[in-house]
């Protein structure tokens, strides 16, 4: 333990500080993924429309989120909106609007992929049942692409969590940023923290995916 | 045929979006130069991006950026209080302004946007001054010092570059200044270069080259951590400066923060700071190398 420098997490308030850094980032993680869920599934059923206004600008939106870093969406929300509009978004809002504009993006078109997939003959039954096109979406076709979604949305779910590491460049100190201070701060009395203070950062973040992988599981078992 | 045509008008979309973003990129930029321009001219419009320093006063509160991750500059210690040499400066000024501090943790790449869009008044993260960042932000006077160092093995220290064989090699770090100011100034020195700390530490180790050039701040603190290992140079190059910058055209606030470097200067101030916050990493023998008192430059 001495020679990992996992002993300094537990001077001062290290360990409290780590935590509150972990809670950082799911905290903007899983408010941005519930928004994005919500949002893709909205755009999502938008994309798979025949109409060419809605398919262009659907389309321009998730090449514009495909090409651009975080980073630079980052930059643009927080510093860019002060330059531009004079508005003054605190760090963390900024990061969670990121990171909703991103998640959104790349749900709806899983949402699309997985409409898409569902056979065209179940839009048809359901239309000789005389069912409305909203009834055909809310008891036919979601159900079915909800399951098709749960794998694919993990790895974006999980994928956002760990791009939080991101948001300490406008200033958020999340639990990267907690960890390299610590590191830092005891460089000279145990320079090999760095290992240590890595390793835990690992754990922590996979204790924070984790539970979403079992989640899905369980979802994927209770569903075949 | 209908997929391709959705996907021509697809990327034709994108097109006109990027090149809508591009143009609005542009047109705003122009837009704030010029709306810098017109600040300048009128010298302290209402709709500046700063705060001056009766607005600092009255709010109660002062935004000062800081690294949070550079012992001994600017960190956070295990009590998850911001300590080291610049943060003992900003503590002084908040003492001297009647203000609470909120520190702001900065990285290097994001410290200018910071002072541009005023989301910080005052940037005190270990801020070296180059022309080019002076156009960009207004510096205060120097409180600190950087230049370039090179450390040798106890057995042959390096007292001056001439020392240094033809068959020699000195170690430098790609892209840094070290690299840089040899190749122009001493083409003759032969230089073994690496990509990282880590690299260039170990190979100078084990005996690969016959010194290593390298910021003053970063070979001096080799030297006291590291056994067997002399800094026969300590300042080299073209000196430059650390100082605090404020906004563009935040005359208050930068006419008391120099004010106050003066005034605290006469007390020796910044050598407290050093005796309290950089002693440890540095040893005493630096202190006249790096520090800057009153802002004068010897």
């Amino acid at each position: 333990m001495q020679a990992l420098g996992i002993d300094v997490l537990f001077k001062g308030t290290n360990m409290e500080r780590i935590i509150e850094g972990l809670w950082v980032s799911v905290r903007i993680s899983l408010i941005a993924v519930v928004i994005s869920i919500v949002l893709g599934l909205a755009v999502g059923a938008l994309m798979t429309r025949e109409n060419i206004v809605i398919k262009a600008v659907t389309r321009a939106y998730l090449e514009v989120v495909r090409f651009m870093p975080q980073m630079v969406l980052l930059f643009i929300v927080f510093f860019g909106s002060t330059r531009v509009f004079g508005w003054n978004i605190e760090a963390e809002i900024a990061s969670i609007i990121v990171f909703s504009f991103w998640g959104t993006a790349e749900m709806a078109d899983l949402v699309r992929g997985a409409l898409i997939s569902i056979p065209k003959h179940q839009y048809e039954s359901a239309e000789a049942l005389g069912m409305s096109d909203a009834q055909t979406y809310f008891y036919i076709i979601i159900p079915q692409a909800v399951r098709r979604l749960i794998p694919l949305s993990i790895n974006l779910i999980t994928r956002m969590i760990k791009t939080t590491s991101l948001v300490m460049m406008i200033g958020v100190v999340e639990v990267l940023k907690v960890g390299q201070q610590i590191i830092e701060a005891n460089r000279k009395s145990s320079p090999n923290a760095a290992f240590g203070i890595y390793a835990v950062v690992f754990l922590m973040y996979f204790v924070a995916c984790w539970p979403i992988s079992m989640f899905s599981k369980y979802l994927e078992r209770k569903w075949n | 045929m209908k997929k391709n045509i959705f996907r021509t008008i697809g990327t034709l979309g994108l097109t006109a979006v990027t090149a809508l973003g591009l143009l609005s990129g542009c047109g705003s930029k122009s837009a704030d130069t010029a709306s810098a321009k017109a600040a300048d001219t009128k010298d302290g419009s209402a709709d500046a991006v700063y705060r001056t320093l009766d607005e600092i006063k009255e709010s109660g509160t002062i935004n000062i950026g800081v690294f949070s991750d550079k012992s001994p500059f600017g960190y956070v210690d295990e009590n998850g209080e911001y300590q080291g040499y610049d943060v003992y400066f900003a503590n002084k000024i908040g003492e001297d302004l009647g203000v609470d501090i909120n520190y702001v943790s900065t990285e290097a790449a994001s410290r200018i946007e910071y002072l541009q869009t005023g989301k910080v008044d005052i940037i005190l993260a270990n801020f070296t001054v180059t022309p080019e960042r002076a156009e960009e932000v207004d510096f205060a006077l120097p409180y600190m010092n950087v230049a370039l160092g090179v450390v040798s093995h106890d057995d042959k220290v390096i007292k001056d570059l001439s020392e240094i064989g033809a068959d020699e090699q000195v170690i430098v770090i790609s892209g840094t200044t070290a690299e840089t100011y040899l190749t122009k100034n001493y083409p003759d020195i032969k230089l073994q270069k690496f990509d990282t700390y880590a690299a260039a530490k170990s190979a100078f180790e084990n005996g690969t080259g016959v010194a290593w050039a390298n910021d003053n701040t970063e070979v001096i603190a080799f030297a006291a951590e590291n056994e067997g290992y002399t800094v026969g140079i300590d300042s080299l190059g073209s000196a430059d400066t650390i100082a605090p910058a404020v906004s563009k055209g935040n005359e208050t606030l930068l006419k008391w923060i120099n004010d106050e470097i003066v005034t605290i200067g006469k007390d020796n101030f910044f050598h407290k700071d050093y005796e309290e916050t950089l002693v440890d990493t540095y040893g005493t023998e630096f202190e006249e190398t790096l520090v800057v008192e009153s802002g004068e430059v010897k």
